[in-house]
């Protein structure tokens, strides 16, 4: 069976949930991507972009020093990290705006949390010259101000929002409202696996790239397919994009959701571990919510991850039980983002350092013959500040 | 001509204002703000001073198709404890004192929360007429349709100035109560002007429709009120309403001003009608 079906469900998951003046225009989308989806001349564009300007294939790196010092399973990176600016964001943005390039759109929205999409779409949109303005939370600015202004230095306009818990969740709705009053001229980039179909299937799509990449790597490296693969969880799309070639598989697929301060403190975003099925931002998927349908406030020390819904695929591979989805504290996360710059030389996103620590508590558990993949899908320079701020920046870390 | 036995409450007001050659005025309150008891006598009021039909804005965290007024009177009544059981218990106090029809506006996931079989049963018991859900496009609503419409609550659906013809049609097959066009590409909220174009939307639209055709979204004074009168069958006061609440919260003025602004604007939709 082929998921999703033509009105986007994932069996349960999924569909179109939004307002009628936005209808006709995501069933313009859906016509205009599967048409682009196998056009040669629209693939072979992007796969282009995705090798002369972002740099791909990127790497799927051995992790010796790491290995030995968890001591069991060998761990690879796949690095998502070294894209072009910093994070597997680019694949999905530059794609999308190729699309309403070829659509004839005139402007481009989007919304950010930690600001990588953001930052990739106003790169997108200066590369292929269109207008564009990124939604973001104003708690989410403060946060990531170097990200803030990279975005400005992109030319794009940043529009602060006030609303809710100022975070990824308030900037999304405040895009939605931006797209209905100028859907006739604006196309809006989604960042992840999220909102009305064609969206869900059409990012994963997108981001498929790097799990097609990662196949062939690992069956060039070690002749065989990875035991398990790792990647965290916030709207889902480096997750989705790294599973779905494997699928069909003999591997272990692990989503890492944020735990914040604990799962049972309720300062958390483990939407697919404690959250019911409902609809928000035009999907139905797991979401944290309250009894009365009131979506919950979430924490988590990673905006990118700092999200009350997922990804509908996500709902659909959880019930199925393809994939497991585990959760990680904000303390875990930050004692995996040391560990690898310590040991590997790297500075992951706080988002990846979710993944990492979900594998230093697993790892060494597993037989030395068994191989993780870890998807590193993105770089901390974001993030020093923020992990400043709470290790106390001279301080023993 | 509407199936008789599709003629509710709602559609009923229509007809009968029709055939005075009046104009349907429907005035909407954001439930909750500041609070049920004096939501309670808002809608009373309302209903006294020529409100035809009241909406009744069950509030949501996100509510993705409103603009900031309504925003902010959702945040105020969900801080004050709002809930659609609480809403329900409301609306069946009010129905005990007057037979003003009466929507709920709702985003579609407290409906969801609820369960659709057991909202449809207390709905229906508390004496609510009308459902408007602004995030379940046609593709998505049949569940929910059929099972409210069992127990006579009417699905009104929205269609919008981007609807193309096809899907127009489609949508105003499954109509019931009336249908509500939302004037302009965006969120609620006032607006200095109407937007263009309007009368021949609307047309398109009655064309194709037997039931009431009302419009809705930025319509704020009663010049605007009275325009969009002279163009269709019905209008729907929103955002307007809810900073008049807001500015008069807690005063004792609350109730005379609603009281003065919802008969102006009845005035003004009827004017519409001798013009």
């Amino acid at each position: 069976m082929v998921l999703p079906d033509s009105e986007g469900h994932f069996k349960d998951y999924g569909g179109r949930f939004l307002a009628e003046t936005l209808m006709p225009a995501v069933l313009e989308l859906e016509k205009a991507y599967f048409k682009a989806r196998s056009d040669p001349e629209f693939l072979n564009t992007l796969s282009f972009y995705l090798r002369e300007y972002v740099g791909r294939p990127t790497p799927l790196y051995y992790a010796d020093q790491l290995t030995r010092k968890l001591g069991g399973a060998k761990i690879y990176l796949k690095r998502e990290d070294l894209n072009h600016t910093g994070a597997h964001k680019i694949n999905n943005a530059l794609a999308q705006v190729l699309l309403a390039r070829r659509m004839g759109k005139k402007r481009i929205i989007a919304e950010t949390g930690a600001g990588q999409h953001g930052v990739a779409t106003a790169t997108a949109a200066a590369l292929l010259g269109l207008k564009c303005e990124i939604f973001m939370g104003e708690e989410d600015m403060r946060r990531q101000e170097l990200n803030v202004f990279r975005m400005r230095l992109l030319g794009a306009e940043v529009v602060p929002v006030s609303t809710g818990s100022r975070t990824l969740k308030d900037a999304t709705s405040e895009a939605i409202r931006d797209w209905v009053t100028n859907v006739n001229d604006t196309y809006y980039v989604i960042g992840s696996v999220v909102g009305p179909h064609p969206y869900p299937v059409m990012v994963r799509d997108f981001q498929t790239v790097i799990g097609r990449e990662t196949r062939e790597q690992i069956i060039e490296k070690e002749g065989r397919l990875p035991d398990c693969i790792v990647a965290c969880v916030g709207g889902g799309s480096n997750a989705m994009g790294i599973f779905y070639p494997f699928l069909d598989d003999d591997v272990r697929l692990i989503g890492v959701e944020a735990a914040g301060r604990g799962l049972d403190t309720g300062e958390h975003a483990a939407s697919l571990t404690k959250g019911i099925p409902g609809v928000l931002h035009g999907s139905y998927s797991y979401l944290l919510q309250d009894e009365f349908g009131q979506v919950s406030p979430v924490h988590s020390i990673s905006a990118g991850l700092d999200y009350p819904g997922v990804g509908p695929e996500h709902s659909y591979l959880k019930d199925s039980k393809r994939a497991e989805y585990v959760s990680v504290t904000d303390r875990e996360a930050l004692d995996a983002f040391q560990l690898l710059a310590r040991t590997e030389g790297i500075i992951p996103a706080l988002e990846s350092a979710h993944a990492l620590a979900y594998i230093k508590r697993e790892a060494g558990n597993m037989s030395k013959e068994e191989i993780i993949i870890v998807n590193l899908s993105g770089r901390g320079d974001k993030d020093v500040q923020t992990v400043a701020g709470v290790l106390g920046s001279g301080a023993h870390i | 001509m509407i199936p008789a036995e599709h003629l509710d409450r709602v559609a009923g007001v229509f007809k009968e204002n029709s055939k005075r050659r009046e104009k349907t005025l429907i005035i909407y309150f954001c439930a909750g703000d500041p609070d049920l008891e004096t939501t309670k006598k808002l809608v009373l009021t309302a209903a006294a001073e020529g409100a035809d039909v009241v909406e009744l804005g069950v509030p949501f965290s996100d509510p993705i198709a409103d603009g900031p007024a309504i925003q902010a009177a959702s945040t105020r009544a969900l801080k004050a404890g709002t809930n659609l059981p609480k809403i329900l218990e409301m609306v069946s106090e009010v129905r005990a004192r007057t037979e003003v029809p009466i929507i709920l506006m709702s985003y579609y996931n407290p409906l969801l929360r609820f369960g659709f079989d057991s909202f449809a049963v207390q709905a229906s018991s508390c004496g609510v007429d009308g459902l408007i859900v602004p995030d379940l496009p046609l593709e998505e609503s049949e569940e929910l349709r059929s099972t409210i419409h069992k127990k006579n609550i009417s699905m009104i659906p929205l269609v919008a100035p981007t609807t193309p013809q096809k899907r127009l049609g489609s949508i105003l097959a499954s109509a019931r109560g009336f249908i509500y066009c939302v004037s302009l590409t965006g969120v609620t909220g006032a607006r200095k002007n109407i937007a263009p174009g309007i009368p021949q939307y609307l047309t398109r639209v009655k064309k194709q429709s037997s039931y009431p055709v009302a419009l809705g979204f930025g319509i704020s004074t009663n010049e605007q009120a009275r325009e969009a009168a002279s163009w269709c069958d019905g209008v729907i006061v929103g955002s307007a309403v809810v900073n008049l609440v807001a500015s008069y919260s807690g005063s004792q003025d609350l109730l005379r001003e609603v009281s003065r602004f919802i008969g102006g604007l009845k005035k003004a939709v009827n004017e519409a009608c001798s013009a």
